[in-house]
């Protein structure tokens, strides 16, 4: 296992009373692809601020490499950034603004000329040395901010939103380029992002924050797969959420259904969320052989599957399948124990959008 | 027809804007010293200008108040739009009226005012106190010049610059300033313009030790209407204008439009 890289140990950061980031606990380990997920105002973007240098803590530690990182300046940490909107400077010409980190470091300019060209090169910009960075377009300009911090070799590269002012297609194409380049230079990201799916298919690990507070760590599939809470289970990807009740290890009933599954650790009779994926829903045609039973009462086509709202006689499903079972028929809904995830009750905390920064 | 309407109209506007001024410039050139007849061409009167020590003299001092003024109030006005643009939004929308009523007052409430403060601090009127109240009247424009530079900048760069290891120092120098030199470059040319132009305010903050071209006008056209007035008007009515048309250039350009 690589070692660890940065430790954050209880930290919290305040603004005029309110908590933005309340005692959070992170280690991140070297060439690790980290993504704080959450909403607006859910304190992800704070804490990236933290480890860059651009806000104090009020409480807490920053650990790097082992030592302390809180009362180093932006200037000194061996930390770079992508910002938002990139923050290119655009009174200089693209070679200039990728050269500017090596000239404070005073490399020799043979130097500079040979990572520079050679940065370019790996972000596909050759030939665009002397061009301004207005002239280029949303895509050159986010592939200059990363060239820009990329060439100064720092241990963590930090992105906050990096590809959220482009458009679907060119999204989706920067994320394959951006892992491989992680991939290929070794270092780690830290990338904030709101976008869960983004967020899924890029990380090594997910940490989900909402209010401050970090909701579940893990892998995408365990994020995914297996969510701790009801705020996470909403947030990352489609979900019902069931309210039931775990009878002992393996049985959990709800709406008067007794049902297998595969968690265990619960008192008896504790109340749980259940979450169950609207794409582990499975419809059989005849009612009976499902066990529940409901009426198609919505169907959206989305390109690769149909998306229906199915109600039982005491909730609607949201169930997406391949094939389409038309409004107004009664069907049977079957799920399997594995994909049936129960998750402790606790004391919810819901989504709220509130201003960050 | 409403085209051609619409031409005259235009040309009736124009032709009252600028006759006087283009009166003013063919006379500067008229050989005869009467006002009222053409005695053909000459460039007496601009030679004569030259020769005049008077003339010289309030030359120099309006060039040299000019440019003092200039580069005093172009950084003081900067730092100021720095500053501002960093405050809360209240702050920066309180300061930025209190910025803005200057500009809106009328020069001759501005000029006696200011004499009557140095006379009420005992600072004798001179070269010094009409070159502060030049540096006085124009920061406003030269904070309303930079603030939108600033306002444009990305509110990461400053941040980017620290992040890639300069120091807070070195990025000011190389790049936030740099990013607003538009702005700033503007706000001198203001600057400069509103100085070379002004007569109220210096007029009552020169005293009689300091006269400047638009004062020294004013007191030779007291005595009669000397064509080398004439000539001199014509060369002030130059400057100004071929400042005007590189502030305008420059807004061409697609920066900030400020006049």
């Amino acid at each position: 296992m690589n070692k660890n890289l940065i430790e954050l140990k209880n930290l919290t950061k305040r603004y005029n009373g309110m908590t933005a980031v309340d005692s959070i606990n992170l280690t991140i380990k070297e060439n690790e692809f980290v993504t704080l997920l959450g909403p607006s105002g859910c304190g992800k973007t704070t804490t990236l601020r933290m480890i860059g240098g651009f806000e104090d803590p009020d409480d807490g530690e920053i650990l790097f490499e082992g030592k302390l990182l809180n009362n180093v300046p932006a200037y000194k940490r061996n930390v770079n950034t992508v910002f938002q909107r990139y923050a290119l400077f655009t009174h200089m010409n693209v070679y200039e603004n990728v050269a500017f980190g090596l000239r404070i470091k005073k490399v020799s300019k043979s130097e500079i000329d040979r990572r520079v060209k050679r940065m370019l090169k790996m972000v596909d910009l050759e030939g665009f040395d002397k061009r301004y960075v207005d002239s280029l377009s949303g895509g050159q300009q986010q592939r200059v901010a990363i060239a820009r911090a990329l060439v100064n070799e720092p241990k963590v590269l930090l992105l906050d939103e990096p590809l959220g002012a482009l458009d679907l297609k060119l999204r989706k194409e920067m994320q394959i380029e951006l892992l491989d380049m992680q991939r290929s230079v070794g270092i780690t990201f830290i990338y904030v992002t709101h976008d869960q799916e983004e967020a899924l298919t890029m990380s090594d690990t997910i940490v989900v924050m909402n209010k401050g507070v970090i909701q579940q760590i893990g892998t995408p599939q365990d994020i995914y797969n297996e969510p701790t809470n009801r705020f996470v289970a909403d947030f990352i990807g489609e979900s019902n959420i069931i309210e039931g009740t775990m009878l002992e290890d393996f049985k959990v009933a709800f709406d008067g259904l007794l049902l297998d599954c595969v968690d265990k650790g619960f008192a008896p009779n504790e109340p749980v969320d259940i979450v169950i994926r609207p794409e582990d829903i499975r419809i059989v045609v005849n009612p009976d052989e499902g066990m529940i039973k409901g009426t198609v009462t919505s169907v959206v086509f989305k390109g690769v599957h149909y998306e229906m709202i199915i109600e039982s006689d005491t909730r609607e499903y949201l169930v997406q399948r391949t094939m389409m079972f038309p409004e107004g028929s009664v069907v049977g809904m079957n799920v399997q124990p594995a994909d049936i995830q129960v998750m402790k009750r606790g004391d919810v905390l819901c989504s709220e959008e509130e201003e960050e920064e | 027809m409403q085209k051609a309407i619409k031409r005259v109209y235009m040309s009736i506007i124009f032709l009252f804007l600028y006759a006087p001024i283009i009166v003013l410039i063919v006379f500067s050139f008229n050989k005869s010293k009467s006002r009222g007849q053409w005695g053909g061409f000459t460039l007496d009167w601009y030679i004569d200008l030259f020769r005049d020590r008077q003339i010289r003299e309030a030359l120099y001092f309006t060039i040299l108040i000019a440019v003092l003024s200039t580069l005093i109030s172009t950084i003081v006005g900067t730092i100021a739009a720095l500053g501002i643009n960093n405050m809360t939004k209240i702050g920066r929308t309180v300061v930025l009226n209190m910025n803005n009523l200057p500009v809106l007052n009328p020069d001759i409430v501005t000029g006696v005012a200011l004499m009557t403060l140095f006379i009420s601090i005992r600072m004798e009127l001179g070269f010094l106190t009409m070159l502060i109240a030049h540096i006085v009247f124009s920061i406003p424009y030269v904070i309303l010049a930079v603030l939108p530079k600033l306002r444009q900048l990305n509110k990461h760069t400053a941040e980017a610059a620290l992040d890639l290891g300069a120091t807070p120092a070195y990025a000011m120098r190389k790049v936030i300033i740099p990013e607003i030199m538009p702005g700033i470059v503007s706000g001198a040319l203001i600057a400069f313009t509103l100085s070379i132009d002004d007569f109220v305010i210096s007029f009552f903050t020169a005293g009689t030790s300091a006269t400047n071209l638009s004062i020294l006008i004013y007191s030779m056209a007291k005595r009669g209407v000397k064509p080398t007035i004439n000539a001199l008007s014509t060369l002030m009515f130059l400057t100004v204008l071929i400042l005007m048309l590189i502030i305008n250039k420059k807004n061409d350009k697609g920066e900030d439009i400020i006049i």
